[in-house]
């Protein structure tokens, strides 16, 4: 792994939300009056149905939008503050669709924000073998494929190890095991944890499936209908009274094949 | 029999008017791809400027382009008699399908693509280059292909405003009613718009493929 750089330690939230509020253009509002602290090293997982406002939020973070009021605080800094472009270089980014370029191999997918921060090509070349590695990619059969070489799960791997590149103390991850088939998804959400164990990074994931979020989270951060309901450890949660909360957890007791979360690792 | 004849004696002038297109063909492309190419990136940012910009080539292509030719004489500066005029009535022409595929090729690359650079911190300009121009090439190409062909065709018509060419034969031949050489122009023409055709189609593939 790259070296740590020295992170100034703040305790109360290293992402910190202050009454934020998002509109569209037309007006309607997508996010109104979030406050969310977010700690160093935390997995909080937005949580909540589609249209609940977990993706503008998670925009928000790598100022892809622009608070309407309120104000969203990155190691204590307001993201209007901060020039977006190095922002953004210190937050990786995992979407669902991948966005992996389709034009470049693999290498050159994962290396291109180590490239843009002028590495040496002998550095970047050491990094992306240690990358793929680490998200379970044989270098050597994969570094110079293309995206529609791999299959979906494969790309979604290619997609986290782009987001490690730089080695970026945040990571926002917006569905990123969606498009998966159950077994690959599984498969996925194992390996993030194993990753996030030895690389505790800052995450905030996106999602709409509650089981997922029972695995992965250390927090849950609930959302509906742009409001915050309420934050929970896994635990907790299974406990919440809000009837938002329990329309989730009615899906988890609920007929239908079972997939209860195997705990840990 | 009398075409090749005709051709055969006359091969030194075959020759240097099939130069001659040639060579308006290509300073009108590099011309309209100069110009083209940084418009058309230009207008995927501003929809305004889009509107008038679409809308006034369209309505340049709709001119007759021996009407062109003809409107373009008096101007000053751009006009007169000779080829300068007849590489300014093909740049136009040669515009439109460049301008539009530019447009198309880079507004629809994968939104997703785009915004996975955006927020990986690539700049504008970062992700213009080594994003969006890299994945629209094949549609910018065949813009540029299109508009080859269709100015080595137009280029006979520079012949009325003296500005040389294959379109010299044509013309002579309508003078004349001589069908050989009407002929004389217009076989030599069309094989050199054929040859762009598969010339930029085989780069097109080319790249394509890489």
């Amino acid at each position: 792994m790259g070296a740590d750089e020295p992170e100034r330690q703040t305790n109360r939230g290293i992402v910190a939300f202050r009454r934020v509020s998002y509109c569209l253009p037309g007006g309607r509002p997508l996010v109104s009056d979030l406050n969310l602290e977010i700690g160093e090293g935390e997995t909080l997982v937005l949580l909540g149905r589609s249209g609940s406002g977990k993706t503008t939020t998670l925009k928000l973070i790598n100022r892809l939008l622009e608070p309407a009021a309120g104000e969203v605080l990155v190691e204590g800094r307001s993201t209007q503050a901060w020039d977006p472009i190095r922002l953004r270089r210190r937050i990786g980014y995992v979407i669902q669709e991948v966005g992996l370029f389709p034009h470049l191999t693999v290498e050159r997918n994962v290396g291109l924000v180590p490239e843009l921060d002028g590495w040496e090509p002998t550095r970047i070349r050491t990094r992306v073998q240690e990358l793929l590695l680490l998200v379970g990619l044989d270098p050597d059969a994969f570094a110079r494929r293309r995206p529609h070489e791999l299959s979906g799960g494969q790309r979604q791997r290619v997609g986290v190890a782009r987001a490690l590149a730089a080695d970026p103390p945040f990571l926002l991850m917006d569905e990123p095991f969606g498009a998966l088939d159950p077994v690959t998804r599984a498969e996925l959400q194992h390996e993030f944890l194993a990753l996030q164990a030895r690389l505790r990074k800052t995450v905030v994931l996106v999602t709409h499936d509650v089981r997922e979020a029972l695995l992965l989270a250390t927090r849950i951060a609930l959302l509906s209908e742009g409001r915050l309901v309420g934050t929970y450890a896994p635990a907790a949660f299974l406990r919440a009274a809000e009837p938002e909360a329990r329309g989730f957890l009615e899906v988890l007791s609920g007929p239908g094949p079972q997939n209860v979360p195997r705990g840990g690792l | 029999m009398n075409l090749l004849r005709f051709l055969a004696d006359n091969r030194a002038e075959v020759f240097r008017l099939t130069l001659e297109h040639l060579a308006l063909v290509a300073v009108a492309m590099l011309f309209a791809v100069a110009i083209g190419l940084p418009l058309g990136v230009a207008l995927c940012r501003r929809a305004g400027l889009r509107r008038w910009v679409l809308a006034g080539a369209s309505v340049m292509q709709t001119v007759p382009s021996l009407a062109l030719f003809g409107f373009l004489i008096p101007v000053p500066l751009l006009g007169g008699i000779g080829a300068r005029t007849a590489i300014v009535a093909l740049t136009l022409y040669a515009l439109l399908p460049i301008l539009r595929n530019t447009y198309a090729g880079i507004s629809g690359v994968d939104p997703a693509v785009v915004e996975a650079a955006r927020g990986m911190g690539m700049t504008e300009r970062q992700i213009l280059w080594r994003v969006q121009v890299p994945l629209s090439l094949g549609v910018i190409l065949a813009g540029v292909r299109v508009a080859t062909v269709v100015s080595v065709g137009i280029a006979t018509i520079a012949a009325a405003i003296g500005a040389g060419g294959l379109g010299m034969y044509i013309f002579r031949g309508l003078a004349m009613v001589n069908h050989q050489v009407i002929l004389a122009g217009a076989i030599p023409a069309a094989i050199l718009a054929l040859l762009a055709d598969f010339g930029l189609g085989w780069v097109e593939r080319r790249l394509a493929a890489s």
